[in-house]
């Protein structure tokens, strides 16, 4: 797009029609008496070539309403969010502010309409204050180009004390807590008057207690008139937060339901196409004798910080322990150290009684020790290689994969033949590249891959994120067999509703330490307040 | 915290497995090479259009005889690179005597190239394996078939000695093989200079840096009675299949894949990640250093002399890149640009168009080899990734 194209839009007047709707100053329409502007997107079809991510889709949100779209990875809704945001150019259909059609080339052009986005991952510039931050685009500036930090810093000062959005607008964002930069990105929408928020998965990355403040924020910014639209695919945020709840599968709406219609089974049921069990089967465990005992471990991060510290516990046979905790507590770290491959700092692990502290992560995959790793797509897989390749992946080198120093093909395509049977993968032959699959259908080819042999120990990273509801239940059921046969597993997730789908026991990480141990039936309240370090230190953040 | 389809940051490494066409169909990988090819040789005629300075006032006053002599001239030119890559034995067998290095330095390219290493250092290998195969060539007195293995041997470990030492530096210090084998080119061209005016190579009597030849026995047989074609070619084909083996066939080489795609899923996997790179070096250096030992013991005056590797080092790049890095590839395209060498001269001799309208061919085909858009913008072809969609299947079904 170019000079020529808003030329366009002048010459048509849409430009001049948007504008003029969308300038009204947003206090006066605090009073409801006041017409309420509608965002309409209206038969958005968006083609892909191979792919229709969108079908035909009409979603229309008010100003003070909040809608949620719900629906599984893959069905359209980030698709539909970036048409909406002027990311993408649909195919057909048409954007509509109060009725009057938007071209939408860019997401300036959504700004100056009056949408605005907080994205799943924040744009923000860690280096620069929160004031800077949020002029950024359209800073306010002096003499010579330089920046008016005063103005800046009211503008800020005066959208968090209207929206209860408290933060310093001095602070460097890399400094902030995730639930703070989050109000950051919620600040700078409002601060271009937006009429219309999309929150893209916004609690992806919130402890419990933040998800309670976002929760107070939405209200205070639907109270102030403020459109809503909420993308998740949580069922009980939306049934918590939304007045209309939209479900997309397979690029179409397929519902459009109020919460107090529905019950999470329901929606689930309409988002899946077809009845899902959201409780994990699961007997009572039977622990046995200890697989994995850590004794007194610490690991350092990559920057050198102590990331693991001084973490004891031990994970029995036929027991499955949760870690639960806000991402970056040094899960990662504890869940390398223990697979090899990251050196720890002092302590030691001992696996079946054999000292593994320091074993390379062969050997300690040599010892039956499954390894699900936190993210799929830059450790457990080869994205440009087949199906069949990244089944073998890391027993290549054995027979019958291998007879000497050549590769046994038939032997490697007959197996990836067999797990891909076996474990459900959708796919259209075994020498297909990884990197076409869903996410869904990937985690499973790291399942099949992992769990195909007697396993001792299963230690599992995030084993469900990003997948959709289908393939979480059918991995979900795959861990607690691999339990029931008598593995011991960990679990590590930020996800807490897996942690205590799974969980025999819970063991909750803050900055390194157990910060708790609960047993599998503790409640949210009780490991939220772990999850920020206890009771005590829980005002801090 | 990485989505469906991101590919972190591994934009470099993105980029070269893109360009290179590491992991992509046959049909896939073949159609922009191709298509570079066809676009270099239509612009190669324009280009001796516009240069053609005696037809050109002609346009003005009898188009229709400007156009005549120009086509003429176009097809002149393109007559005299054929037969003389083609056209007679003796330009068979100049094609393939200049294809020999260019596919043994191509391979070495693309071994590196299928194990994430960018190998810039093929000239440096080339000179240290040369310089290993010519003192075996000079000093010892042995037949034949005994004394060509071992030269073949000594350029071998030199070559993979000579590159090792950069993948040693990248696997224990994280130093970037780019720099260092450009660094370790400059070290190889003057060492081989200071070696050539040492006792142990310099020819007697003279002051030059200039080496003794080697033994008749060392010197490579030819293949097509007098003509220059020698069992060089044979060693470049044998290194053909070699690297086929290796790579899609044996353990190595699915970790030197693996790795070159994704390192940290490599080490996920237990490889060890540092002994794939200085052995993925060595392998490479190796190819090269076998390019280095056809130079001087498959030529005349079987001497060395300095930089006896020329410019083949980096011409092996651009071949790697045109053969997208497969050896099958890397195979047609050293023919391709051994043809153009041998009919350029040609071209310069019967048609008067200067050989480094080549040069300016094979720099075109690189460019668009490089900016893989360039080619599908002009011919309208979508990217593999538009025409597998993004994904292939969604989840889980109804």
């Amino acid at each position: 797009m170019g000079p020529f194209s808003r030329l366009g839009k002048v010459l048509t007047g849409e430009a001049g029609q948007t504008r003029t709707a969308q300038r009204t100053p947003s206090v006066s329409r605090a009073s409801a008496s006041e017409k309420r502007l509608t965002l309409e997107l209206r038969h958005i079809t968006k083609q892909f070539p191979g792919v229709l991510a969108c079908d035909d889709v009409n979603l229309t949100v008010s100003e003070g309403e909040t809608v949620a779209l719900l629906g599984e990875n893959g069905a359209g809704k980030t698709t539909l969010m970036n048409i909406l945001y002027g990311l993408y150019t649909p195919t057909s259909g048409e954007v509509l502010v109060d009725d009057v059609p938007i071209v939408m080339e860019s997401p300036s052009d959504a700004i100056a309409a009056g949408i605005g986005m907080v994205h799943q991952h924040f744009m923000l510039v860690p280096v620069f204050t929160v004031s800077e931050n949020v002029v950024l685009g359209d800073e306010p500036t002096e003499v010579a180009g330089w920046i008016d930090q005063k103005t800046a810093r009211d503008r800020v000062r005066t959208i968090s004390a209207r929206y209860g959005l408290e933060v310093d607008p001095d602070t460097y964002v890399e400094d902030l807590p995730v639930g703070s930069q989050q109000r950051v990105e919620i600040i700078k929408a409002l601060s271009r008057d937006a009429n219309f928020v999309i929150f893209d998965e916004p609690t992806s990355v919130l402890t419990p207690s933040e998800v309670e403040g976002f929760f107070k924020i939405v209200e205070g910014l639907k109270a102030d008139g403020k459109g809503i639209v909420f993308i998740s695919h949580k069922l009980g945020e939306a049934l918590e937060i939304a007045d209309r709840i939209v479900i997309m599968r397979r690029g179409k709406t397929v519902a459009e339901v109020v919460p107090k219609d529905v019950t999470e089974e329901k929606l689930a049921e309409l988002m899946v196409g077809r009845p899902v069990d959201l409780v994990v089967d699961k007997s009572e465990s039977k622990p046995l004798e200890v697989v994995l005992l850590v004794d007194n471990l610490s690991v350092l991060d990559d920057r050198g910080q102590l990331a693991v510290n001084g973490m004891s516990f031990d994970v029995r046979a036929g027991e499955i322990v949760g870690i639960a905790g806000v991402q970056g507590n040094g899960q990662t770290e504890l869940v390398e150290s223990l697979t090899g491959l990251q050196p720890s700092m002092s302590g030691t692990v001992y696996l079946g009684g054999e000292d593994v502290t320091t074993k390379s992560p062969r050997a300690i995959h040599k010892m039956d020790v499954a390894h699900v790793p936190e993210d799929r797509q830059r450790s457990g897989l080869v994205l440009p290689f087949t199906i069949t390749e990244n089944i073998v992946l890391d027993s290549y080198y054995e027979s019958p994969i291998s007879r000497g120093v050549q590769m046994n093909w038939s032997e490697a395509s007959d197996r990836a033949e067999r797990l891909v049977e076996e474990y459900d993968v959708r796919t259209p032959g075994i020498n297909v590249l990884v990197s076409t699959l869903s996410g869904g259908n990937q985690q499973k080819v790291i399942v099949a891959r992992e769990f195909d042999r007697d396993v001792t120990l299963v230690i599992a990273s995030q084993p469900t994120r990003g997948i959709d509801v289908g393939s979480i239940e059918y991995i979900h059921s795959r861990i607690i067999e691999e339990r029931d046969a008598g593995a011991a597993v960990l679990i590590v997730s930020s996800e807490l509703d897996e942690i205590k789908a799974l969980s025999d026991r819970i063991l909750v990480m803050y900055e390194g330490r157990i910060a708790g141990e609960f047993d599998g039936s503790a409640s949210t309240t009780e490991i939220g307040l772990a999850m920020l370090g206890g009771a005590g230190e829980a005002e801090a953040s | 915290m990485s989505s469906d389809g991101d590919w972190g940051d591994q934009g470099y490494s993105a980029w070269y497995a893109r360009v290179s066409g590491v992991g992509s169909s046959l049909a896939q990988a073949m159609i922009v090479p191709v298509l570079a090819v066809l676009t270099a040789l239509i612009i190669g005629a324009v280009i001796i259009a516009l240069t053609d300075v005696d037809t050109l006032p002609l346009w003005g006053s009898d188009p229709a005889e400007a156009f005549r002599l120009t086509m003429d001239g176009i097809f002149n030119a393109f007559k005299a690179l054929f037969l003389g890559s083609l056209g007679s034995p003796r330009a068979i067998s100049e094609t393939l005597f200049a294809a020999t290095p260019l596919i043994l330095a191509g391979l070495a390219v693309a071994v590196g190239f299928q194990a994430g290493l960018f190998n810039i250092g093929v000239n440096g290998q080339m000179l240290i394996g040369g310089m290993a195969a010519l003192w075996v060539g000079f000093s010892l007195d042995l037949p034949a078939i005994v004394l060509i293995p071992l030269a073949l041997a000594a350029a071998i470990v030199g070559g993979a000695f000579w590159a090792g030492i950069a993948g040693l530096l990248k696997a224990k210090t994280g130093a970037h093989e780019v720099i260092t084998t450009i660094m370790l080119n400059f070290i190889a061209l003057f060492l081989v200079d200071y070696l050539l005016k040492s006792s142990i190579y310099q020819a007697p009597g003279r002051n030059d840096p200039i080496s003794r030849p080697a033994n008749v026995a060392a010197q490579f047989p030819r293949l097509l009675g007098d003509h220059r074609l020698q069992i060089g070619f044979l060693v470049a084909l044998a290194a053909v299949a070699f690297v086929w083996w290796l790579m899609y066939r044996t353990t190595m080489g699915f970790e030197f894949r693996a790795v070159g795609f994704n390192p940290d899923g490599g080490r996920y996997a237990g490889m060890s990640v540092a002994w794939v790179y200085v052995s993925v070096m060595a392998v490479s250096g190796a190819l090269a250093g076998l390019a280095g030992a056809n130079q001087i013991l498959g030529l005349e005056p079987y001497r060395g002399i300095s930089n006896f590797s020329g410019n083949i080092g980096f011409d092996a790049i651009a071949l790697a890149l045109l053969g997208r890095s497969h050896p099958v590839g890397v195979l047609f395209a050293g023919l391709l640009f051994g043809a153009l060498k041998a009919g350029g001269r040609e071209m310069q001799g019967a048609a008067g168009i200067p050989i480094d309208l080549v040069l300016v061919l094979q720099a075109l085909i690189i460019v668009m080899i490089a900016a893989p858009e360039l080619v599908r913008a002009i011919y309208r072809i979508k990217t593999p990734e538009q025409e597998a969609g993004t994904t292939m299947s969604t989840g889980w079904g109804s």
